[in-house]
């Protein structure tokens, strides 16, 4: 076996696994506080990714346009909440998936007509620098997007367990009504947790596309069904199991194409398989604890 | 001025009438006992006054109403509802829950401050700071629900079913401390209980509850002598 292609293999797997890891946390994220599974997660990503692509067309510096992109899909992501997701509170779980697949539809939508259909060409915030490590080329694309991935774990880690408002959304994401008793503003804590999810979203765009040939409304569909396979893997309520959940993927997959060969084409078989297997073996994932419902 | 004023109040749940215009008050400092049977609506008394159950009549703590409000809101104003069940936040450590007592409260002296005082009163709880919650008994789980609503420095406490699936020693030590707490600190509540014997104990008046109305009130020692509420509550 060629050790040096099985490494090159395992380094595309693990970067593209954290940009899955990096949705899959969003969605995590998002199942924690709310238990909404949202299908709207990439959609949401996808219209990002086009502001980050807008900001730079106008010459800004790819690192200042995926800057300002976060900020604008944080308050983008809690607006969402705010105005589409919180009228369907008291509904049930069948309504707000159809609700966040509404969304998905709609987002799709706009995003064509505010920013046209055809192919954009978005720079990535990485050098193309390519390193050779003992015979293997590790390109720096694929160390940053790695480093990313780190720093998002860091931050949020940080944010839940060092900081008052990450206690909060501890509390909400516990028991919501025992929340509210003690003054804890459930419903800003939820704007805040679709907030910081949209914010996620918009990083795993910005570092996707590059990687992909062009921008298209149809960029993030395939990465979100990558995204649900990790989160599926990892235990839908376990940032840790988003992360890992992801990583396997990712290199599940570029192993996979690689050395099944039939597999080449029609590789959202190996997404779906993990997804039927987990569902199947262990429904609350690696690390989640939590039954998922059927709905 | 009572503390807390509840005039003609009623609630349900969507098309269920629960409360059929009750009305009761808490004075400053006072322990009240509200005593019924399973579903007469004394759970859903307490919803409706934090704010859980949406409400029809007049709601007043502390002279403001409070009708309508959220029941973030009505916390902020120190109205602090332990509910059935006490409200754990079962993933979150022993710490964690006691510090989201504070959550309201901005100063971080006097939060660190009170934190000791009730880790001294509570040693249990001292020891399991680090815990997890939810793996603690019930008796500690209802403790550390006592000391997360103090950790707010309420004003007014709501108890529901406080002894549930407690033993009875741990019942007896729990109302020792609520009793502790109303002495000691001043602040007022209002307390659901099955345990009638214990409860008219602590309470200095109380309120009995049947279908959703108010049909008897007074001093805990007149319903203590009343002969039907010896009988339906008391059980002797």
């Amino acid at each position: 076996m060629d050790l040096n292609l099985f490494f090159s293999q395992l380094l595309n797997g693990l970067s593209s696994g954290a940009i899955y890891a990096s949705l899959a946390l969003a969605i995590v994220l998002i199942f924690r506080t709310t238990g909404i599974l949202n299908f709207a997660q990439g959609e949401m990503a996808l219209f990002s990714t086009y502001v980050t692509w807008w900001l730079a067309d106008q010459g800004l510096s790819i690192g200042v346009a995926i800057a300002i992109s976060v900020a604008v899909s944080f308050v983008g992501g809690a607006v969402i909440e705010r105005v589409v997701i919180r009228p369907f509170e008291k509904a049930s779980p069948l309504v707000i998936v159809i609700a966040t697949l509404g969304l998905f539809l709609a987002l799709n939508s706009l995003t064509q007509v505010i920013f046209g259909t055809d192919a954009k060409q978005l720079g990535s915030a990485f050098p193309d620098t390519v390193w050779d490590v003992w015979g293997l080329r590790v390109e720096a694309q694929t160390i940053g997007i790695l480093v990313v991935l780190g720093l998002e774990c860091v931050a949020l880690w940080a944010l839940f367990q060092r900081t008052r408002i990450g206690l909060g959304l501890r509390a909400v994401a516990d028991n919501p009504e025992a929340s509210r008793l003690l003054g804890i503003r459930v419903g800003t804590m939820l704007m805040f947790g679709w907030g910081l999810s949209a914010a996620l979203g918009s990083l795993a765009g910005a570092m996707v596309v590059p990687t992909t040939q062009a921008l298209t409304a149809s960029s993030l569909q395939s990465v979100l069904v990558f995204a649900f396979a990790a989160a599926a893997l990892g235990g839908f309520d376990s940032p840790l199991g988003a992360v890992v959940g992801g990583l396997i993927v990712g290199v599940t997959q570029a192993l996979t194409i690689q050395y099944i060969e039939p597999l080449n084409d029609i590789e959202l078989v190996v997404p779906f398989a993990i997804i039927l297997v987990v569902l199947l073996v262990r429904p609350s994932g690696l690390f989640g604890s939590t039954q998922v419902e059927r709905v | 001025m009572s503390l807390l004023e509840v005039v003609d109040l009623s609630a349900g749940y969507g098309p269920i009438q629960v409360l059929h215009g009750i009305s009761l008050t808490v004075d400053a400092g006072e322990v009240v006992v509200v005593l019924g049977a399973n579903g007469a609506g004394k759970t859903t008394t307490l919803r409706a006054i934090s704010g859980l159950v949406a409400a029809k009549g007049e709601l007043r703590f502390d002279g403001s109403s409070i009708l309508g409000r959220r029941a973030e809101s009505i916390a902020h104003r120190g109205v602090s509802h332990i509910p059935q069940g006490r409200g754990t936040l079962a993933g979150l450590t022993v710490e964690e829950n006691l510090r989201l007592g504070a959550y309201s409260r901005r100063d971080r002296e006097g939060i660190a401050a009170d934190l000791e005082r009730w880790y001294d009163t509570f040693p249990p709880l001292s020891v399991r700071r680090d815990q997890t919650a939810g793996t603690m008994s019930g008796g500690e789980q209802q403790m550390l629900a006592v000391a997360r609503a103090l950790m707010s420095r309420p004003r007014l406490l709501l108890l529901d079913e406080p002894s549930l699936g407690l033993a009875p020693l741990v019942t007896k030590q729990l109302f020792e401390t609520l009793a502790a707490v109303n002495r000691d600190l001043g602040i007022s509540m209002l307390l659901v209980e099955q345990n009638a014997a214990l409860a008219l104990d602590l309470a200095g008046r109380g309120y009995v509850l049947e279908a959703g109305e108010i049909v008897a009130a007074g001093t805990a020692a007149d319903l203590s002598r009343d002969g039907e509420i010896r009988k339906a509550y008391l059980g002797r």
